[in-house]
């Protein structure tokens, strides 16, 4: 009883002191160490694929695992694995996309609201919370409406829709930064405003713009993988994670959830990955600010 | 005002948005300062000397009512707008802050801070700057200063800071430098040193500047000329190597009866009753009034005029006339105070 409570404050105060110094911690290094595999499978595995993963042969339908298809093949024969591996760049690409235009694009738009303030700052506001407003998915499946199905509308749109996310919380961190002393002081000795938001207020609150993109992928993933899912983002016959869950379904009927399952799996822990290494970043920047 | 001015300020009244209502802050404030020339201005916390001097560098918050005029060189400082705003502050002023340390970005080095504004306002050269940058550090005293370019804020201690503070405020040669009790938050031995240096480059770059302090013999050694501050009013105005001898206002009387001297023996010191008013809660009439010890009912009717006392100065007190040169002698019957 008295080993495990002691135990219980342990882990406590090292919960604590990592709160305290930022350090990134089991958890965070783990997620690390995923995300460096994930992206680095997308980087090279395509290459080193000696299957190629659009080859159709239908006598090979639905295959279990093997030492020639090592995650068996889908409905068509394709080979499950290679497509996985293939599958990574189109499954992390689109939310890198993502993040990179609706991470610049909030950030410089939160800048500018907070340097120039008054009206500027008031219409900006509200334009981000009317954007807010639409669930992102909504917007892209519109946006695939309009501009016909694939990953570049659905990229465009989501990547509008996400400028809030990010811009809402540069905005206030920017704004606490602006009405620190040291600020003043650079406006008083004639610093170009653009040159305080970019060189003094911007690195001082890059932590938390890192933290909150890192989440923002996570969910730009899944709304992504969504859209491929029903049909809408990634067509066929590109192999992505999305898309190999929605032909997978099929197969589950038939007693094959092979596809789907493997798909989703990757899914799931990119993004845990991924959230879990966001949340240990928004302590960090808290813990050091 | 005379044509020779550099800095007038002419009937300034400051109103700040507090709790959704407009609250006064600076109240008809009036002086002039001439190129060279030194100036203090001292008074109790909250009596109005930051915000003037902040009002006079337009680092007023969103919302805050101006009225009157802040003419710097005979340009009028509240028709600047941006790129014209931006020059005067580049080069005709320069402040210096009581806190060094919280007005630093503590994530950059001390060679960035002082090159930032040399590279960018003046288009000197990265290398040029930093050769500037030492001779500026080797003139406020810093010993080693390349090596203490490439550290951080953090690193130097309160008074170096200062030091380097003060080295980047006159790395543009301004012609006005806004010192806001730039010793304050040093010790005393650091704030004597510090002084020195800042008096010695206010003299040697013939910058005028305003310094704002508590510490009355430090505003009579540093400046010319002493205004003295009550609830956001200009109560008194002559040479600051006077005013602790012969005080035109019963509050700075007050204040020079307040301290301990060296050469006299004191036994309890008289303090002020009451407590400090800001602008917006004094009374009708005269602010000091009811903590005076000479208030009449006179003095309660409106609020005095700035007046004329000779060649001497000016005060805003109604009785000056009659009680100039006896405030210091007088002010032994003061009243007891009540805690």
């Amino acid at each position: 009883m008295t080993a495990l409570a002691a135990e219980g404050r342990m882990v406590a105060r090292t919960a604590r002191r990592m709160r305290r110094t930022g350090a990134l911690g089991l958890s965070g290094w783990t997620a690390v160490g995923a995300l460096v595999l994930i992206v680095l499978i997308a980087a090279v595995g395509p290459l080193l694929n000696s299957v190629d993963p659009n080859a159709v042969s239908l006598s090979e339908a639905y295959q279990n695992p093997s030492a020639a298809h090592l995650l068996g093949t889908d409905a068509n024969g394709r080979d499950l694995f290679a497509r996985l591996v293939d599958g990574s760049r189109t499954a992390l690409t689109g939310p890198f996309l993502v993040v990179l235009v609706s991470t610049i694009l909030g950030t410089s738009l939160a800048l500018a609201a907070v340097w120039f303030g008054g009206w500027f700052d008031q219409v900006s506001v509200r334009v981000m919370d009317a954007v807010f407003a639409f669930p992102g998915l909504l917007l892209a499946i519109l946006a695939t409406a309009l501009f016909g199905s694939g990953l570049t509308a659905a990229v465009a749109a989501l990547s509008i829709a996400y400028i809030p996310y990010i811009g809402r919380i540069v905005r206030s961190a920017a704004l606490r930064e602006r009405n620190l002393p040291y600020v003043a002081a650079l406006r008083v000795q004639g610093v170009h405003g653009v040159l305080i938001s970019l060189k003094h207020i911007l690195p001082n609150i890059s932590g938390l713009i890192v933290a909150n993109a890192t989440l923002a992928f996570g969910f730009a993933l899944m709304d992504l993988a969504g859209l491929s899912f029903i049909g809408l983002g990634v067509q066929a016959p590109t192999p992505d994670w999305g898309a190999m869950v929605g032909t997978g379904m099929s197969g589950i009927l038939q007693g094959f959830p092979d596809e789907a399952l493997f798909a989703s799996a990757l899914i799931v822990i990119t993004v845990a990955a991924v959230n879990v290494l966001g949340d240990r970043l928004t302590e960090r920047s808290e813990a050091l600010s | 005002m005379t044509a020779m001015s550099l800095l007038s300020v002419d009937s300034l009244t400051v109103k700040l948005p507090v709790a959704g209502e407009m609250r006064t802050v600076l109240k008809d404030v009036s002086f002039e300062l001439e190129p060279g020339k030194a100036l203090g201005l001292v008074g109790e916390s909250g009596s109005g000397k930051s915000m003037t001097v902040r009002t006079i560098a337009r680092l007023l918050p969103p919302g805050a009512d101006v009225t009157g005029h802040v003419r710097f060189d005979g340009t009028e400082v509240f028709d600047l707008r941006g790129e014209a705003l931006r020059k005067y502050r580049a080069g005709d002023v320069s402040m210096i802050f009581q806190d060094a340390r919280a007005h630093t970005n503590p994530v950059r080095r001390i060679g960035d801070f002082l090159t930032e504004a040399l590279c960018t306002n003046q288009r000197m050269p990265k290398k040029q700057a930093e050769a500037r940058a030492v001779e500026l550090l080797a003139e406020v005293g810093i010993h080693n200063p390349e090596q203490r370019l490439r550290q951080y804020p953090h690193e130097l201690s309160g008074g170096l800071l200062q030091r380097v503070m003060i080295a980047a405020a006159v790395a543009v040669k301004p012609r006005l430098i806004l010192a806001d009790e730039p010793t304050t938050a040093l010790d005393v031995t650091t704030q004597a040193e510090v002084m020195v240096i800042l008096k010695r480059m206010q003299s040697e770059y013939g910058m005028a500047m305003l310094f704002i302090t508590h510490d009355l013999e430090l505003a009579s050694s540093v400046c010319d000329d002493t205004i003295v501050f009550y609830a956001g009013q200009v109560v008194e105005r002559q040479q600051a190597s006077r005013l602790h001898r012969d005080p035109l206002h019963p509050y700075t009387a007050a204040l020079v009866r307040a301290r301990p001297e060296i050469e006299r023996r004191a036994g309890r010191l008289p303090a002020l009753p009451g407590h400090p008013t800001t602008a917006y809660e004094a009374p009708d009439g005269c602010a000091f009034a009811p903590r005076c010890a000479f208030a009449q009912d006179a003095c309660r009717v409106s609020v005095p005029p700035l007046l004329r006392i000779g060649e001497q100065g000016d005060s805003r007190c109604v009785r000056m006339p009659e009680l100039h040169g006896s405030l210091l002698a007088a002010a032994g019957t003061t009243q007891e105070v009540t805690p």
